[in-house]
């Protein structure tokens, strides 16, 4: 981890990996999109509109992975000050916020027609609302101070209190019997989905994960250049 | 302890020596559930229906308004930076500053809510319910609430901003104790909810303050 706390050095191994991990994740998520648009069943309940949980379904894994990992890389800037968990944590919330809001859209559009209506009040649903509510406090607050080192430490400890809603989304649909389904997947026993239907979604979810790389690394990037443009202006005599 | 003591002390004073603080944030309580009749019409059967609810929103948003009193006057006339240097644990006084908040805004929130709900044609039956949930309740507003206004200490518009942090994680405080208010109001046992409500309360009393204090120290770093 240490070896990677140089932001020069990351970035340099960073830069050479992007265009492969870039070029992984158009070939998976095409190979995802071929796969679930084209090649598997549709549904013998719910018809063609199946398709849209090889987007929803991926997109909602990413939501809570994006915060899990806003909050690791938050923890680990508060506690070893790590210097590049703080750019990692604020690069990867917006992305984790657009995850959030497809993961919503794209239920509400499965919703209207599965269960005829766009939005319940169904526990899955509402702590994935908060989740939501959860980035966009994080981005606020990162941004409210004059000082981004501030800003930095504020919202890495708003990262960690936040940290309790991400079981509680995991686990609302055993908690509490509401409408949206439990978990086919991470299951003790065989996964409750045909493996026609499997492939597309694993494709689709490496997919995304691969793109949250590549836009994590250049958000980075870009995040990492304004820091040295600050800095720059700071050293500059007469200012 | 005779830190903790004195911290209450000196909260209660402050209050009662400023005075209109507490009472603009109870005066806000009243007028915000008065607009309801006005807004959704007057017909009981209505009210009735909505009341714990709205006697529930009116106290979360008090109890956000209220928030600003906690740290940031401390913040701005540098005693924060005393109560931080201090030779006792900072989560301590988070705490203290917590109750202090509490004996000042949650606890005129609560003794008030029975006869707002009384305005609302709240069922008889509920009001037990609603005073036990608000017993429970209101001081995980004002442990939580301390987090957000540590966080948001020099921060632009900081006002609203701790209401777009802070309003989120209550949700369960509001979703339980609305539902207590409801079992009863319908004759069922609130007893479920009331429980949930005493564990949010169990684990909300260590680790806000933990939380709220590791924000102080960075905040006057």
């Amino acid at each position: 981890m240490h070896w990677f706390a140089n932001p020069a050095r990351f970035m340099r191994i960073a830069e050479k990996a992007l265009p492969w991990i870039a070029v992984a994740a158009v070939i998976s998520t095409g190979a995802g999109l071929y796969q679930g648009l084209l090649v598997s069943p549709a549904d013998y309940q719910q018809g063609e509109t199946v398709r849209i949980m090889y987007v929803h379904v991926p997109s909602a894994w990413m939501a809570m992975f994006c915060y899990t990992m806003l909050a690791v890389a938050s923890a680990s800037f508060l506690i070893w000050k790590h210097p590049l968990a703080d750019v990692a944590a604020q690069a990867a919330a917006p992305i984790g916020a657009a995850f959030t809001a497809m993961a919503l859209v794209t239920g509400a559009l499965w919703g209207q027609p599965m269960w005829g209506t766009w939005w319940v009040w169904d526990a899955r649903l509402t702590s994935v609302l908060i989740l939501f509510f959860l980035y966009l406090g994080y981005m606020a607050l990162v941004n409210a101070f004059d000082e981004p080192e501030r800003g930095a430490r504020a919202g890495a400890i708003l990262a960690l209190v936040g940290v309790v809603n991400v079981p509680i989304i995991k686990f609302s649909v055993d908690w509490w019997n509401t409408l949206h389904q439990p978990a086919s997947l991470t299951r003790l026993d065989a996964p409750a989905i045909d493996p026609a239907m499997l492939t597309p979604l694993l494709l689709m979810a490496l997919g995304f994960q691969l793109y949250f790389f590549v836009v994590l690394i250049i958000r980075m990037r870009t995040l990492l250049a304004a820091r040295r443009i600050r800095a720059l202006h700071m050293m500059e005599p007469g200012d | 302890m005779k830190g903790f003591a004195a911290i209450i002390r000196r909260e209660l004073k402050l209050a009662l020596r400023q005075g209109s603080d507490a009472a603009v944030a109870l005066m806000f309580y009243v007028v915000v559930v008065a607009l309801f009749p006005l807004g959704v019409g007057p017909e009981p059967g209505i009210l009735e229906r909505i009341s714990g609810g709205v006697v529930w929103i009116g106290a979360l948003l008090a109890a956000m308004l209220s928030l600003d009193r906690l740290f940031q006057s401390d913040y701005e006339d540098g005693s924060l930076d005393l109560l931080v240097m201090a030779p006792w644990p900072l989560e301590l006084m988070v705490l203290a500053k917590c109750l202090a908040h509490w004996l000042v805004t949650g606890l005129p929130i609560m003794l008030i809510s029975p006869l707002l709900g009384l305005l609302l044609h709240m069922d008889t039956g509920a009001y037990m319910a609603l005073l036990a949930a608000m017993a429970l309740g209101t001081p995980i507003l004002s442990l939580i609430g301390a987090v957000g206004a540590a966080l948001v200490l020099g921060a632009r518009r900081a006002g609203v901003l701790v209401s777009l942090l802070v309003l989120p994680l209550t949700v369960p405080v509001l979703i339980f104790g609305v539902a207590a208010v409801e079992a009863a109001a319908i004759g069922q046992d609130p007893q479920p909810h009331l429980l949930l409500l005493g564990a949010l309360l169990l684990a909300a009393l260590p680790l806000c303050p933990w939380a709220a204090a590791a924000a102080l120290r960075q905040a006057t770093a």
